[in-house]
């Protein structure tokens, strides 16, 4: 047959059985790939986000593991030992400075650990009253966000199910909590509830956690919970709209189904990227409020009351305040980068 | 104005009141949940002692009397005497306070609104260029430093370090840094904005017809792009002043500024109630006004804007 490019007949070379080679490319090329693998592997190739999340890892890892084997504690005011006079020479030590007594314990050929970030003026190792903080920092971030979830969800997902008055009185109340001042009121409870707190919690294992964070947890739980409740009433609300809870209610399937199967999965990765970008702005107000005072009770330090506490002797240690000042941007700039990178991956809906 | 935008603006406006009196309850009964009262913490004072300072601060009487004079008195701007300094009205303490801190809060609202615009609108005109990068690295940078700490930075690096500018703001050019440290974040946030919003305006059909009539660039920018960007600016105005006002309270106590922000710390140190409670209601009003004021002004300029 001549090969003419404008001839009209169908070529019969298409029509023969196919050769092993040809067989070889309608074989399977990808594996099927589930919604989550799709989202990390979007989330891996985004280099911010990732080295973000690398970040926070080591960050938090290292706030948790090293004061278990660091040879020094935050409380411990170094030059106060029992039974001994007072060494003043702990403190303030510059960094890698050793005081007057560890410099004769060298000398008598004794290895002493260093002092990192040196010392603060009741001479406690600096460096590890800064991980330590951090280590606060993180903790305080992360359960005020826990809360914040527990207490959006059931109440958004009581709105958005319920409807009706339920509803409308719960959204009325969040839109009265949303338009308050948030910092001024958060203030306000911090510095009435540590009082109130304080003899309330006495001799039960919240004691141990300090009056100040428990406030701090109380008032994320008053305050916070709105936008969460909001977005959670609003995906309930477009969800039960949408073509394929009809298609399955059609099918036959129960409400349980419908949730377990539908609701939840569409909803949780608004959920999980929402959380993720509230322990930034938790963080930001433990610090705020630890440097107003309104923080965490000593000596437990947190980054915030870190940078307030030498705000005092800036201008001759001005690197106290730097260190935590660094350390908290660096977290909340991460957990930012690293939110915003999770919304790009799990949910390219936001994104359009 | 239609009558839509009215019933609107009614609305929103009975809206606010209602968040201004719940404030105030607010402020009012948490205070009042503080037990044994403001006088009971200090030294231990006489039984007789106490009961006169209670009958002269109105503290004997049944709690919704109390209530509801405070409400009265707070409509009419009185919000009783301090209880730390001696014989001065809270109110007076106030408008005392908000000479300096309004001076510094207006300029920072301004500095931050001009420089974001103007930054914003360069970064979207020069978008993936140079000058964009640097400018969404540090406004990124900005975004994520809580104010106290970009006021330490700054106090560290000009009046430590470099030693050119004062550390405390009632000195000559004290109010230089303060202003400089309230007004970097909102800046950065309103260049954000504006560089999004600008980018989406561009890409617009009607900036296309103007282009294509033959308008000059400079009048598509202005007349075209930039004011229909400017739009989203609007809306921030109301968060930007709830901003500035919470960040002047860390900004007055670094660079010892004696503002309001100043007296408002110290009052909650000091457990100066009747102080605390009127600065709250003030500060909270005025950013919910602000609010209101921004909310109105977004739905008249952008009458596109559906009303619910």
């Amino acid at each position: 047959m001549a090969n003419n490019p404008l001839r009209m007949q169908v070529d019969l070379n298409d029509f023969l059985p196919a050769s092993e080679e040809e067989k070889e490319y309608m074989v399977q090329m990808r594996p099927s790939s589930t919604f989550f693998r799709d989202g990390c592997k979007r989330l891996y190739k985004n280099k911010v986000a990732f080295v973000s999340m690398i970040v926070i890892i080591l960050i938090t890892v290292a706030s948790i593991v090293l004061p278990m084997v660091w040879p020094y504690s935050y409380a411990k005011q170094l030059g106060n030992q029992p039974g001994r006079p007072v060494d003043p020479s702990f403190n303030n030590l510059a960094p890698m400075e050793y005081s007057l007594s560890e410099q004769e314990r060298m000398a008598n050929g004794e290895s002493v650990f260093p002092h990192i970030f040196g010392t603060d003026s009741s001479g406690r190792d600096y460096f590890i009253r800064v991980v330590y903080g951090t280590r606060i920092s993180l903790a305080v971030g992360f359960f005020a966000s826990i809360i914040v979830l527990v207490i959006g969800m059931t109440l958004g997902s009581v709105a958005g199910f319920a409807g009706g008055r339920v509803d409308m009185i719960i959204m009325r109340i969040v839109d009265i909590i949303y338009s308050l001042p948030d910092m001024l009121m958060v203030i306000l409870l911090a510095s009435v509830l540590r009082e109130t707190l304080g003899p309330a919690i006495e001799g039960t294992f919240l004691q141990t956690i300090g009056s100040n964070i428990i406030a701090l947890f109380v008032i994320f739980a008053l305050l916070y919970w709105c936008s969460m409740a909001r977005l959670i009433r609003g995906q309930i609300l477009s969800l039960r709209e949408q073509e394929y809870v009809l298609a399955a209610e059609t099918a036959g399937a129960g409400a349980g189904w419908i949730i377990r199967r539908h609701l939840i999965p569409n909803c949780i990765s608004v959920i999980i990227i929402s959380t993720a970008l509230q322990i930034p702005s938790a963080i930001f107000t433990e610090s705020f409020l630890s440097f107003l005072g309104l923080g965490v009770n000593a000596p437990v330090p947190s980054l915030g009351s870190l940078a307030s506490e030498a705000l005092n002797g800036v201008t001759s240690y001005s690197y106290r305040l730097v260190i935590p000042a660094l350390v908290i941007s660096l977290i909340v700039l991460g957990l930012n980068l690293f939110g915003d990178g999770l919304r790009d991956a799990f949910d390219p809906k936001l994104n359009q | 104005m239609d009558s839509k935008t009215l019933r609107y603006i009614v609305k929103r406006i009975f809206f606010s009141l209602v968040t201004i009196w719940a404030v105030i309850t607010i402020t009012f009964f948490v205070m009042h949940a503080v037990p044994g009262g403001p006088f009971t913490r200090e030294k231990a004072i006489s039984a007789e002692a106490q009961a006169a300072l209670n009958a002269k601060y109105g503290l004997d009487k049944p709690l919704f009397e109390q209530y509801t004079t405070y409400l009265t008195d707070a409509i009419h701007g009185n919000f009783g005497p301090s209880i730390k300094q001696r014989g001065r009205m809270v109110t007076d303490v106030i408008l005392d306070g908000m000479k300096t801190s309004a001076k510094i809060g207006v300029i920072a609202l301004i500095i931050a609104t001009v420089a974001g615009v103007l930054l914003g609108a360069l970064a979207a005109l020069r978008r993936n260029s140079l000058a964009d990068r640097i400018i969404m690295v540090m406004t990124t940078a900005f975004v994520s430093m809580p104010s106290f700490i970009m006021g330490s930075l700054l106090l560290i690096l000009f009046c430590v370090k470099l030693n050119v500018l004062p550390a405390n703001g009632a000195a000559k050019g004290g109010l230089i840094l303060p202003v400089i440290t309230l007004a970097l974040y909102p800046m950065s946030y309103i260049t954000r904005l504006t560089r999004s919003s600008m980018l989406d305006v561009l890409g617009q059909d009607y900036i296309r017809t103007a282009k294509a009539k033959g308008v000059s660039e400079r009048n598509v920018i202005l007349k075209h792009a930039l004011k229909n960007s400017l739009i989203p600016v609007i809306t921030y105005f109301g968060p930007e002043l709830a901003y500035i006002v919470t960040g002047s309270l860390v900004v007055e106590q670094i660079f010892a500024v004696p503002g309001i922000g100043r007296y408002f710390v110290n009052s909650i140190t000091g457990r100066d109630y009747t102080l605390i409670m009127g600065t709250t209601i003030v500060l909270a009003t005025l950013i919910v006004v602000m609010n209101l004021v921004s909310d109105i002004l977004y739905k008249v300029v952008d009458p596109r804007i559906n009303l619910e």
